[in-house]
């Protein structure tokens, strides 16, 4: 396929900004919600920052139109990570967020694609790579430039049914395919070595026949490098391992597999909002 | 009898629309032969996807093409399709609203005497559930061509059961009526109504027809939509005539017999007969033996209209 030449992304936008702050309305949200996925959402905040800011051919007023990239949050509890984003690019309207955890919300604990710039109904783990198969398919059958993305869990990579559409995937040699992988060493039961080891995560997907890339999932320079410049190989479906940190940017947060689904008090809550003011502030002064 | 199964009039069709229209594509499971899709994978090998042994990615794919715009058939055994990948069809297609079509073949107990792992008797129940999720069983050849052919722009998600075998024709015109959702009364009666659907409804039809005999005139009405369900003719028939029997390749469970009892019982209670497979794993032999072992027959059915005839007259 066809290398992306032209993004309608523009150079100058401030990812770390932007991040800092979607860091700060997902802590706000699942507080005013008293519930939701802390600790993935904030893993996977930088992820999604390069992808919606910086990658994706996709544009909010024409969330449909036919040859727009398509992204997949397979792991779908993280979900508050992806409205905040969702609201941040201009898909929704920020007050919307604020319904998040009300009775009869648009906004459901797991995403659905009622939400302009939502897919796939996902939070059943391990649906969202079979799906992306048929996706990246049936762009080829449409001669279409269209990339998918699928962003899965590290502790989704236990679902059996994702190494179906691995197997496919390379038998179909889909290089307009992309799997990421939000490691960040924690499900909910604790360290994925321990619950169920995963690795070699690379060579467990190397067998399968993908192209494995590793980066550094906090930093923007590699993020968008790296997907920018996929396919690196031709003919394959490439994976990216994408280095993270559960609750990554509040420092109480981070690494704490209690954060998996842990609800801050109003306390906590505060605490995490200066520390993010403070980052960003930090951001403005360098 | 028609000399090809309906999966044969299914893919026939398929197959000529599919040359004419290029977003048609079919997704199979390792299948093909008992779908009868080789000629397809051959002739159209770019609308043609081959997932093999794996029917959630088969369920997944599918749904992915559909949201992409393409007209996707995913084809294989309804017993796997049913169980197997029951939370891609809930999620990826019934939640999603993405608009696949999943043909079940060889569904029932079409596969007689390779056993439970192989019937799927399950189906409509677990199906039935699913929000925005149709369910249609075409009773033979004919009926199977105009379903097809309305599949293709059908705009919803879709579960379609057909058997295995050869059937004989309930409808003796190659164009009959067929419209997803509206049921067919195929004999007219006012003592009461025997309700098919899938292969059944073929049996329905002559119970009927030897009821005559005993002067019993049965209304018999093909439900080939389990879902919407045409509930204005189960309600017109319990407005017109004494009791209404029901006769299902399916568990009596949760298939056509418990969707007419929810609609009567909360309408106009009437006598009602269940007819289906028992709360057992089904005995082993081939469909025919099942099929009489288990009173799926013009026989059965005569007697039990008989009984609910007589029920009916003492309650007058």
């Amino acid at each position: 396929m066809n290398k992306p030449t032209e993004m309608n992304h523009d150079k100058n936008i401030d990812l770390p900004y932007i991040a800092l702050k979607v860091r700060k309305r997902i802590l706000e949200i699942i507080y005013q919600a008293k519930g939701g996925h802390t600790g993935g959402s904030l893993s996977s905040v930088d992820i999604l920052t390069s992808l919606y800011f910086g990658v994706l051919n996709i544009d909010t007023a024409n969330p449909g139109k036919t040859d727009r990239d398509r992204f997949i949050m397979s792991k779908g509890h993280s979900a508050e990570s992806l409205y905040c984003i969702l609201a941040e690019a201009g898909f929704i309207d920020d007050a919307l967020l604020d319904t998040y955890g009300k009775f009869n919300s648009r906004l459901a604990g797991h995403p659905t694609n009622k939400i302009p710039g939502i897919e796939l109904n996902s939070g059943a783990l391990g649906h969202g790579l079979p799906v992306g198969v048929g996706m990246a398919l049936a762009a080829r059958m449409n001669n279409s430039k269209s990339r998918t993305f699928v962003l899965m869990g590290d502790g989704e990579q236990g679902e059996g049914s994702i190494y179906e559409a691995a197997m496919a995937a390379n038998h179909y040699k889909l290089d307009n395919l992309i799997a990421i992988i939000d490691r960040n060493h924690l499900q909910i039961s604790g360290n994925t070595e321990e619950v169920m080891s995963l690795e070699s995560i690379r060579s467990r997907w190397e067998a399968f026949g993908w192209h494995v890339i590793e980066c550094d999932g906090h930093n923007f320079n590699e993020l968008n490098h790296t997907f920018q410049s996929i396919p690196v190989v031709p003919g394959k479906p490439h994976l990216v391992i994408a280095r993270t940190i559960k609750g990554k940017g509040v420092s109480f947060m981070e690494n704490q597999e209690k954060w998996h689904h842990g609800v801050p008090t109003k306390e906590q809550l505060e605490i995490a909002l200066s520390e993010l003011d403070a980052s960003i502030n930090l951001l403005k002064s360098t | 009898m028609s000399p090809i199964p309906c999966r044969q009039a299914f893919t026939n069709t398929l197959n000529e629309l599919a040359k004419s229209d290029k977003d048609i594509v079919v997704v199979t499971s390792d299948a093909r032969g008992s779908v009868t899709l080789t000629g397809f994978a051959q002739e159209m090998p770019d609308q043609f996807v081959e997932v093999g042994i794996a029917e959630q990615n088969a369920i997944g794919i599918s749904a992915g093409l559909a949201s992409c715009g393409k007209k996707t058939f995913v084809c294989g055994p309804a017993c796997f399709f049913s169980a197997r990948s029951l939370e891609q069809v809930k999620v990826d297609v019934a939640y999603s609203q993405n608009p696949v079509k999943i043909i079940g073949v060889s569904g029932g107990v079409s596969y007689g005497a390779l056993g439970s792992t192989h019937h799927s008797l399950h189906d409509i129940a677990v199906m039935r559930t699913f929000p925005g999720l149709h369910i249609v069983l075409p009773c033979d050849v004919a009926q199977t061509v105009a379903l097809t052919r309305q599949l293709v722009n059908y705009p919803y998600p879709v579960y379609v059961r057909m058997g295995r075998g050869a059937v004989p024709d309930v409808y003796k015109t190659s164009d009959p009526f067929f419209v997803i959702g509206k049921s067919i009364t195929l004999h007219d009666g006012n003592d009461l109504t025997i309700i098919g659907t899938g292969e059944t409804v073929f049996h329905c039809l002559e119970a009927a027809t030897e009821l005559e005999k005993y002067g019993v005139a049965a209304r018999v009405i093909d439900m080939h939509t389990l879902k919407p369900l045409d509930v204005e003719a189960i309600k017109n028939a319990v407005a017109e005539t004494r009791s209404i029997i029901t006769v299902e390749e399916h568990s009596i469970f949760g298939g056509l017999g418990a969707a007419v009892a929810e609609i009567i019982v909360q309408y106009r209670p009437v006598q009602m007969k269940i007819i289906g497979i028992p709360d057992e794993n089904a005995i082993n032999g081939s469909p025919v033996e099942i099929f009489n072992h288990y009173g799926l027959t013009k026989e059965n059915i005569v007697n039990e209209a008989l009984k609910l005839i007589e029920l009916t007259n003492i309650n007058k």
